[in-house]
């Protein structure tokens, strides 16, 4: 009720009105037709252009793909001719980071490793983005029993670590070669997308546009490839990023212990191991594959970084 | 082009009842956004006096919640004040140290914030944090506080308040919370108190229950109220001044009755125009409707032949023109018991049977948790019943599956609620549109963007929309792309679970006269899932009030709102804000709420303006009781 019995200290409220011309009457909820479309996907872009973090580690990714692709461009040795009276070198004119013991040219041998270090990164990336992620999706998708089942075989697999995993793989192959490693890194380093995957899908499909869907007649199979993925997708993008540095990490872990590529593979990890010796006499031969290995893997972290805030809904406009 | 002149002249006003507690002066508040600078708030001005209370009225974006956070400086990280003043009880607080405002924010100025369902942190007993403000307003501490903490809760109005004290906020209920959140913001005794949207996610009858607490309690206290809402029908009912926020600028201020009777600026009449609970009257007249439903019928038998294919033929047992008819329809729920593996069944939906008729609109209303949204989700076959029938055309749809459930999705489409969840955020505009004709394989592509831009042009969007994504839509506009889209497979029935109750009232307005429009247009038959009795009024032919699961009252719109039989419909009638305010050109609704003695049934069925419209709606009342 309007308390007239309560006497207001107010002087005398007068009627006030704002002069019309100042204060213009729009049309109600009027259709902004002058900004260009932008998609959700174009929104982000928009966003990680303008990120100077998005921008360093993308040029370093790019120069990290371009050395891997084309490392005779930086080098004129051969990674592989190790020639004992050049042993031990100091960093000089002809060998700018100086030879290792086996009198391998440590710079050769940096460029060279780029390519084992991206390509067996990217594949257990891919690998294991498709296996967490199917079986991530369909568990939270489908949800019940299925999910009950699939969400205890990822905590198994989830429980063994992946050097550990790696290791006993080696010792029943005895050998390994990149497809190995490859398969070894994505069979047990799906899981973490495989839970983000599940819990992206199921806070997904819980929204309205997919009950919308549903109500439509779309079938199951299309509400989760059409609607439901797409949607839930980002944080998978963002993790499998991340996942590449891991990966790349975890391949020179192995090497570094002697289970992964065989030591005729040129890679940072077996060169880490080598170096390790000669850590107090000739630092360069530890320095460089390791500066190498640091730089891809904190670039492809940075660029994950990046991503999940160009994602990241709170920050995307209304 | 400020309020200087309600401003008393400094001389002689400092000692006098004159001066006002809180005076803000040409404030302006400017924002920092990706795109430039914007300006959230423009030369505003406005006056609180002691023991007053003023209400900020206004759409989301008008800066009436930007202004209001300004007193207490707790303006977002990119906003700042850029200009004007903000004096309270004299003193200029627009720049002061942090240190001082966090002395002001507790000690004078009291805040109850809009969400009560996220001020309350979880992790905490709501004691607890009651007697954390306490203790960081030097008031009380320790054995003391507690104390003060109980009767703080009990002069809130919570039953039991020693007992509540020591449980967790889930254990509340939302209006158990505000009332909460009520006691914290007067811990300190603060001369102002700030409450922003109080009660917007509440139900009106526990709205109500807690403005009329906070009413006397304020006035018990002396305490100066300035209110946030959108609800000019809860402003007036609530304050003796109003004050009308519109893009970040005041365009009128004035007291409450006389801003509302005699508006000078444009969007205040516009927006009195708009608001549902002030003057709310069937969108069309009757004879208008009697078109629609004949159309409706011709409508029907042209699209839907009765052919040899017996499931599309209307059954023979049709008795009535009904289009849907409900019939013992129940829903349980399992509810986890004491021990995992023991459930108690929770009947949702108990025992609902009801028929809408062909191009009419049947509203379900109820508060939350009344099992009206449920009863929705079974009639979109989103749901599996637990007992009962649902007939379309006289077909029992509850056993359809397959191509026949197919069929049945494409004459049956529901708009939901929330605007913001029911368009793929991936999906431009065209595809979001184009989806349900791709789904069931109508058209080539050509074919499906004319019809594209049909419906766009139906929905009065611009058919540049088109390529635009959801982000880039307000809630309106993307309401209006889902009434395109459920409209994209010429449905006969629309099922609307609460389609307008998150959009402002001008939104709202003009979305519901959409889709009355539409309903002409198409001969629609529309159901209405929705809490807000003003829009029921707005929009329905029939209505059915559900409490707990049950329908409690069911008739014409004019027999619920005119004559309501249950002491549960004329206190949900009692409870809408503003029903009561005379206003030219209105109709007045005045329901004596249950607790009161009945004396004389004020029922004013044919207020002035309501010409077109008798008081028994003859049409809705053909196929009902």
């Amino acid at each position: 009720m309007p308390s007239d019995a309560i006497p207001s200290r107010r002087p005398r409220s007068e009627h006030w009105v704002a002069p019309l011309e100042e204060t213009p009457l729009q049309a109600v909820d009027a259709a902004d037709t002058t900004t260009a479309p932008r998609s959700l996907w174009g929104d982000a872009l928009h966003n990680l252009i303008r990120n100077p973090i998005f921008v360093i580690s993308a040029l370093l990714i790019l120069f990290v793909l371009f050395v891997a692709a084309f490392p005779q461009v930086f080098t004129s040795q051969d990674p592989r001719f190790g020639d004992l009276s050049r042993a031990n070198q100091p960093p000089g004119s002809e060998h700018p980071f100086g030879t290792s013991r086996q009198g391998y040219d440590i710079m050769a041998r940096t460029f060279w490793g780029a390519r084992t270090s991206v390509v067996i990164g990217f594949f257990a990336m891919i690998g294991s983005t498709l296996i967490g992620g199917v079986i991530g999706a369909l568990a939270g998708y489908l949800g019940g029993w299925f999910d009950e089942v699939i969400s205890r075989v990822t905590d198994i697999f989830f429980a063994v670590p992946l050097i550990l995993g790696a290791i006993v793989v080696w010792t029943r192959l005895g050998e390994m070669n990149v497809v190995t490693v490859v398969l070894v890194l994505s069979v047990f380093g799906w899981t973490n997308i495989a839970r983000i995957m599940r819990g992206s899908v199921i806070s997904t499909k819980s929204q309205d546009f997919v009950t919308s869907s549903v109500a439509l007649g779309a079938s199951r199979s299309s509400v989760l490839l059409k609607h439901v993925i797409p949607n839930a997708i980002a944080p998978v993008i963002v993790t499998a990023t991340v996942n590449l540095g891991v990966f790349i990490v975890a391949e020179a872990t192995l090497s570094f212990l002697g289970v992964g590529l065989p030591t005729s593979s040129v890679s940072w990890g077996g060169d880490i191991s080598d170096a390790r010796d000669a850590l107090r006499t000739q630092p360069s031969m530890l320095f460089y594959p390791s500066v190498a290995l640091a730089i891809t893997v904190l670039s492809f972290i940075m660029l994950g970084d990046a991503v999940r805030d160009a994602l990241d809904p709170k920050a995307r406009k209304r | 082009m400020t309020t200087t002149a309600t401003t008393p002249e400094p001389a002689g006003s400092t000692a006098g009842p004159a001066q006002p507690l809180l005076e803000i002066r040409d404030l302006e508040i400017t924002f920092t956004t990706s795109s430039g600078l914007v300006k959230g708030v423009r030369s505003a001005s406005l006056e609180v006096y002691p023991g007053e209370t003023v209400a900020i009225v206004g759409e989301s974006g008008s800066g009436k919640s930007t202004t209001a956070m300004a007193i207490a400086h707790l303006l977002a990280k990119n906003g700042s004040i850029t200009g004007g003043q903000i004096l309270f009880e004299g003193r200029d607080i627009t720049h002061v140290s942090e240190k001082e405002i966090r002395v002001l924010r507790g000690d004078q100025v009291g805040l109850v914030p809009q969400d009560p369902m996220s001020n309350l942190n979880p992790m905490w007993r709501v004691g607890s944090q009651i007697q954390e403000t306490l203790a960081a307003n030097g008031i009380a501490k320790g054995a003391e506080a507690r104390t003060r903490t109980v009767q703080l809760l009990e002069e809130a109005g919570l039953a039991d308040a020693e007992r509540r004290a020591q449980q967790y906020p889930h254990e509340f209920s939302g209006g158990m919370k505000q009332r909460a959140l009520i006691a914290m913001g007067l811990a300190a005794r603060p001369k102002l108190l700030v409450a922003d949207e109080p009660t917007s996610a509440l139900d009106v009858t526990v709205q109500q229950q807690i403005l009329d607490h906070l009413d006397t309690l304020t006035e018990e206290l002396g305490v100066a109220v300035l209110l946030i809402t959108h609800d000019l029908g809860l402003a007036a009912e609530r304050a003796q001044h109003l004050v009308v926020m519109y893009k970040g600028q005041v365009v009128e201020s004035g007291p409450a009755r006389e801003l509302l009777q005699n508006p000078q600026h444009p969007y205040t009449r516009r927006l009195i125009s708009a608001a549902p609970s002030l003057a709310s009257r069937r969108l069309v007249s009757a004879a208008r409707r009697a078109e629609v439903r004949e159309r409706a019928r011709e409508h029907a038998h042209e699209e839907h032949p009765v052919s040899a294919d017996g499931d599309r033929s209307p059954a023979e047992g049709a008795t009535s023109d009904a289009v849907i008819q409900v019939q013992n329809l129940s829903k349980s729920f399992p509810i986890r018991g004491s021990v995992p593996w023991r459930s108690t069944p929770f009947l949702a939906v108990d025992d609902v049977s009801f028929e809408i008729e062909r191009g009419t609109t049947t509203a379900i209303v109820g508060e939350s948790g009344s099992g009206k949204s449920t009863v929705a989700q079974m009639m979109l076959r989103l749901l599996e019943p637990t007992s009962g029938r649902v007939l379309f055309e006289g077909k029992d749809v509850t056993t359809y599956s397959g191509q026949a459930l197919k069929t049945l999705r494409r004459r049956v489409q529901p708009i939901f609620q929330n605007p913001y969840g029911t368009l793929d955020p991936m999906y431009s505009i065209f595809r979001t549109i184009e989806e349900p004709l791709r789904l069931h394989g109508i058209g080539d592509a050509k074919s499906r963007e004319t019809k594209v831009r049909d419906l766009l042009d139906k929905v009065a969007l611009p058919s540049e929309m088109m390529r635009r994504y959801p982000n880039e839509l307000s809630g309106g506009q993307r309401q209006r792309v889902a009434i395109a889209r459920a409209l994209a497979l010429d449905p006969e029935v629309v099922i609307c679970d609460e389609a307008v109750s998150a959009l402002d009232v001008l939104v709202q307005a003009q979305v519901l006269e959409l889709l009355n429009d539409l309903q002409g247009e198409l001969g629609l038959s529309y159901l209405f899932i929705t809490h807000d009795l003003a829009v029921v009024r707005q929009i329905a032919d029939s209505t059915l009030v559900m409490e707990k699961g049950k329908v409690v009252e069911q008739g014409t719109t004019d027999e619920v709102f005119h004559s309501p039989q249950q002491d549960y419909t004329k206190r949900l009638l009692a409870a809408i804000p503003g029903g009561s305010i005379p206003l030219a050109g209105a109709e007045m609704i005045e329901v004596d709420a249950p607790e009161v003695a009945p004396e004389d049934e004020q029922t004013d069925a044919t207020g002035p303006g309501s010409e077109d419209e008798g008081p028994i709606d003859p049409f809705a009342s053909a196929g009902h009781v």
